[in-house]
């Protein structure tokens, strides 16, 4: 996995909407790596921008009200950010593709799977359908869809919610993409369907060896798949870490809050009360002067007013708060 | 503080609240002019439960089990195919509206989705009032006095009393479901996947504050979810439901410590667990799919998922075995 040379680079992304209350800017400053290979989590509460992330990459977000802007988006060298609308639509579905929370509301209910499936394939490759029928039934295969022969004349609502996924990430992969960026895959699905198919995409990157951003609200999911995580809290990333050092070690106050207040059934019960972190998201369209998290934060102190940079700590870790900025260095102390 | 409500008796230590005996709701679908021949969906199918007062009892299960469709029967909120129910010495079976209607500010419900549940058009006090007023609790005067009291037990300020739901959190709008449920002090609260849709932080929050409620005003929950990890950190019993029938009953530390019915196991190994150390652990998968509600298999209804299943499995159906500790329902419990 080359550090030296990542998949994807994104430096510097920005993205705001325009409505009739002004504009609201839902990424700031989003910069991050994928290496090749690896998975890389975001993750972060609701409203905190994963998906806003995710659809900027991908030129997704809905014209004209928002506006993106990044100093690049490096995709194998690539960048996206200098792409226009034909240039994205290349890349989409072919070298990069994504996969959707909720695979019902993302597949046509009146075509067969199988023409879905294997609709990138004839956009970005041409080929025919007998062709793409094949590929089809082998990207079922892949993903682990029993009878997959059977299925591929059957219409989405025939299918169960983690056959409609499996089906999904058979989309995301049929071009072979160089990244696939999956948003919430496991979130519509029993707790037992979302173990096969997290078992699932991490087969597929030990064996084909694709690159992943995994977007999740679920610090569980984040342990189980991936490799290094992004903490995002009200637009901005606010930590990065590699996966061992965010859950020993981690450095943003907010971090820790979220990692104290999970519940975890691996545990039996603490007491009465669990560990929450007080208050609630801040309004994008209101945030407070300097850190977002200041009014939550338990470590707040008067320098908080200012807004803090996203600081290199060493070893791949960063961290957005004045407790960890270069000359207000504190050693970071393992969790209890 | 006025209380023109008179609040119920206090129950004996060990006292059941409510129980079922064999209750079951089957939905017929199909079968009108067009639909073809009419099928039944076996959603609740011979459930018996005693739930003592003032515990927090969880029903667990997958999508589709029959969760929901319990718990709105226990309440009478949709009638029994057949079985009964009792409330303390009342047997709600066949209770006449009029009675039921009196017993009905005992018995509440919280629902899934705080932005659903409220209507958008009133302000948080007609929402308050409005179960006061359908009751009788009182004066104008008093109804406002106790509106006020409810929004504060809640943990939010008296000034949102004016303000319309749309103006609220996902958090705050759930306290809002919890205050309205509340309000008439009822004993026995159905809590359907009430936290589901918040966010950790906020969710943590809002079990605190349904811990505290319960401690103060000597509340019996009946805690309907799909999440394990809040069932160990919150619930004293657990109900394990799978295609309308309870499989397992058990203590919450007895159920998680060591789980006797196959399914159970399973479905907590599936769980995430947020400790990347332990990602590599081998673990228990369940395969294949549940079968429809419609078309039950003979037997046991989890022989086709079981990897444990012998020839008896696919025979007979085992009984759930109740009469002190735990209690399940498997030809081959697995040791303890
Ligand atoms: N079309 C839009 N116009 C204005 N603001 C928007 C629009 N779409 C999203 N937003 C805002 O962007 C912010 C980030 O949203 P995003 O969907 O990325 O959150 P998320 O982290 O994916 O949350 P969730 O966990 O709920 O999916 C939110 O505050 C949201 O309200
Ligand atoms: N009004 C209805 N008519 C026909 N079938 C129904 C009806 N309501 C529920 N069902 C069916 O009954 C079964 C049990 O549904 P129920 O909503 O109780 O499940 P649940 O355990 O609450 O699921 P979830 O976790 O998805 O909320 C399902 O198969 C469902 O499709
Ligand atoms: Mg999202
Ligand atoms: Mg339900």
């Amino acid at each position: 996995m080359g550090r030296a040379d990542p998949i994807l680079s994104v430096r510097g992304l920005s993205t705001a909407f325009s409505g009739d209350r002004g504009n609201v800017t839902v990424l700031d400053d989003v910069s991050f790596e994928v290496g090749r290979g690896q998975i890389v989590g975001l993750v972060g509460e609701s409203g905190s921008g994963k998906s806003m992330t995710a659809l900027s990459l991908m030129g997704l977000v809905p014209q004209p009200q928002g506006r993106v802007s990044a100093r690049e988006i490096l995709l194998d060298g690539v960048d996206l950010a200098r792409l226009d609308g034909a240039g994205m639509r290349r890349i989409r579905g072919g070298e990069m593709a994504m996969v959707f929370q909720e695979p019902m509301t993302s597949l046509n209910p009146v075509r067969k799977v199988w023409e879905q499936v294997g609709e990138p394939l004839a956009i970005h490759q041409g080929l025919g359908r007998r062709e793409i029928r094949a590929r089809v039934l082998e990207m079922f295969e892949l993903v682990g869809i029993p009878e997959p022969k059977s299925r591929l004349d059957a219409y989405p609502h025939q299918l169960s919610g983690g056959l409609r996924q499996r089906a999904m990430i058979a989309m995301g992969l049929i071009c072979e993409p160089k990244l696939l960026i999956a948003d919430e895959p496991t979130t519509a699905l029993d707790v037992t369907t979302q173990a096969q198919i997290l078992q699932l995409m991490r087969d597929l990157r030990d064996r084909v060896g694709t690159s992943i951003i995994m977007i999740t609200h679920d610090l569980g999911v984040i342990a189980e798949m991936c490799d290094v995580v992004n903490v995002m809290y009200a637009g901005q990333i606010v930590e990065q870490a590699d996966v061992f050092d965010l859950f020993e070690r981690p450095a943003h106050p907010y971090t820790r809050g979220l990692l104290a207040s999970i519940p975890r059934a691996n545990e039996p019960r603490a007491g009465r009360r669990m560990p929450s972190i007080p208050g609630m998201v801040p309004n994008l369209a209101k945030l407070p002067p300097g850190c977002r998290f200041a009014p939550r934060c338990g470590d707040a102190m008067p320098l908080c007013t200012r807004a803090p940079e996203l600081a290199a700590l060493g070893a791949g870790r960063s961290a957005r708060c004045w407790l960890h900025a270069p000359d207000a260095a504190q050693p970071l102390e393992e969790m209890p | 503080m006025t209380h023109t409500a008179k609040a119920p008796p206090a129950p004996a230590q060990d006292e059941i609240l409510i129980s079922t005996r064999d209750l079951t709701k089957h939905y017929r679908i199909g079968g009108g002019l067009f639909g073809g021949p009419a099928r039944v969906v076996r959603a609740v199918d011979g459930v018996t439960l005693d739930i003592r007062a003032r515990e927090t009892f969880a029903l667990v299960g997958e999508s589709g089990c029959g969760k929901t469709t319990l718990g709105r029967v226990m309440l009478r909120l949709q009638e029994p195919t057949s079985g009964t129910i009792r409330y303390r010495d009342t047997d709600l079976t066949d209770l006449g509206e009029g009675a039921l209607r009196a017993l009905r500010k005992n018995l509440q419900i919280v629902f899934q989705d705080p932005f659903a549940s409220l209507n958008p058009r009133m302000r948080i006090e007609q929402i308050l009032a409005e179960p006061l007023r359908s009751h009788g609790y009182g004066t104008p005067a008093e109804i406002r006095e106790r509106c006020t009291e409810l929004l504060e037990m809640v943990g939010l300020r008296r000034q949102y009393l004016r303000s319309y739901p749309h103006q609220f959190s996902g958090g705050q709008r759930q306290r809002i479901g919890i205050a309205r449920a509340l309000a008439n002090k009822p004993d026995f609260v159905v809590c359907d996947e009430s936290v589901s849709a918040l966010d950790v932080s906020i969710q943590a929050q809002v079990l605190n504050l349904l811990g505290d409620l319960q401690d103060q005003l000597q509340l019996t929950y009946f805690f309907i979810t799909h999440d394990l990890s809040v069932v160990r950190q919150f619930a004293d019993r657990v109900g394990v439901m799978f295609l309308g029938r309870l499989v397992e009953v058990g203590t919450t530390e007895e159920l998680f410590a060591h789980p006797q019915h196959p399914y159970t196991m399973l479905l907590m190994s599936a769980v995430p667990r947020p400790d990347p150390r332990r990602r590599g652990e081998p673990r228990p998968m369940m395969q294949g799919e549940i079968p429809s509600p419609m078309n039950l298999p003979k037997g046991c209804r989890f022989h086709t998922r079981c990897p444990f299943a012998r020839d008896i499995c696919r025979a007979e159906e085992p009984m759930l075995q109740t009469g002190g500790g735990p209690a399940v329902a498997c030809h081959f419990p697995l040791e303890g």
